[in-house]
């Protein structure tokens, strides 16, 4: 009996199934788990995901790479789903037309400052950096943002949990830096929700405002756009330091 | 869903070669996505087909980030010795990001004229 469940193990090891069923199931009980306990913030199905599979390649032994395997069919379609954020762009541009002498330059201050400042605050608490590249691009959409920490050399993992954490703290901070700032508008509520904190802190104002909403929308993407081009140069200037 | 699918793989590959043959420091997928989004303004908007692959790719787009974010694994103790800097960073930056972005907004904003509820 032994030798065949030796076997099973060689097998389970080297097909990419079973790192790929392990994706799909982790995150449909995230999903499961997260309706739950709604309204709380923390409680991110994709957190709740990665912490699952975390658990079980711990507890079980497995190196990353042996479930990357599989994974990495579930990771092809982020190319692909990254592009087709084009469409729901498409669709705010009138938005953007309309309003682009307030917008763009809210913008672009908005985002090299979250950028920059980030990378400043890490470098000069004593952060290593590999954590300050990858926590330059953390108020970009996560799938772009991965690919900007990629290919300016830092960790996609550690920024995928950045990003979260922007996102959450966006949430918590919008409603008393607006109060303090007297930002009254629902454009520029929104502008700066989108900017600062994606699509999680997008997805909150969107409950007070449609207005607010739209324009989170529209700065998601843009931001994408503006702080890859941006962060390549950011970095530049870091190394000089 | 399959015209559509491939016209977006068609666009992120156009995306990568273009990334490679410029060297251009830029994400391929996103010079797709750009590629996309200037098809779409010379054509004048998405078909129905392209509407509905690309809301059901987005839909589940959280789960399409747990690949690459289970790889934290690997950076357990990068991410336990550098978490309070990079926390301290996050709640400073993203704070100053709502700030700036919104402030700058309102004062440009014709709509948001000085005398309004401020």
């Amino acid at each position: 009996m032994k030798p065949d469940l030796d076997l099973l193990w060689i097998y389970l090891r080297t097909t990419p199934l079973l790192g790929l069923a392990v994706t799909l199931i982790a995150y449909q009980v995230a999903i499961a788990i997260s309706g739950r306990l709604k309204g709380i913030t923390l409680a991110n199905p994709m957190l709740i995901a990665i912490g699952l599979i975390v658990a079980l390649l711990l507890a079980t032994g497995t190196p990353y790479p042996v479930y990357f395997q599989g994974a990495q069919y579930v990771q092809f379609l982020l190319g692909p789903a990254t592009v087709a954020l084009a469409v729901p762009m498409y669709a705010n541009l009138s938005q953007i037309r309309r309003s682009a002498r307030a917008l763009l330059p809210a913008l672009l201050a908005g985002s090299a400052v979250a950028a920059a400042s980030a990378m400043g605050i890490a470098h000069l608490l004593g952060a290593t950096r590999t954590v300050v590249l990858s926590l330059a691009p953390k108020s970009v959409t996560t799938p772009i943002a991965m690919g900007i920490t990629e290919q300016i050399g830092g960790e996609p993992s550690l920024t995928a949990v950045f990003v979260l954490m922007t996102g959450i703290m966006a949430i918590l901070l919008q409603g008393p830096v607006m109060k303090l700032l007297r930002i009254t508008s629902w454009s520029a509520r929104g502008l700066s929700a989108g900017t600062a904190g994606h699509g999680l802190a997008t997805a909150r104002v969107l409950l007070q405002s449609e207005t607010a909403g739209a324009f989170g929308g529209v700065a998601i993407g843009l931001n994408g756009l503006v702080t890859s081009l941006m962060v390549p140069l950011l970095v530049r200037l870091f190394d000089r330091f | 869903m399959l015209p559509a699918l491939t016209l977006l793989i068609v666009c992120q590959f156009l995306g990568e070669l273009l990334t490679r043959a410029t060297a251009l420091p830029l994400p391929g997928p996103v010079v797709g996505l750009v590629i996309l989004l200037v098809l779409l303004i010379v054509r004048g908007g998405p078909s129905e087909e392209l509407k509905t692959t690309s809301s059901s790719l987005l839909r589940h787009l959280l789960l399409l980030f747990v690949p690459a974010g289970a790889g934290v694994v690997t950076q357990l103790d990068v991410l336990g010795r550098n978490i309070l800097p990079a926390a301290i960073a996050i709640v400073i930056s993203t704070a100053l990001g709502l700030g700036v972005t919104g402030w700058i907004m309102q004062r440009l904003s014709p709509t948001a004229a000085p005398g309004g509820e401020g």
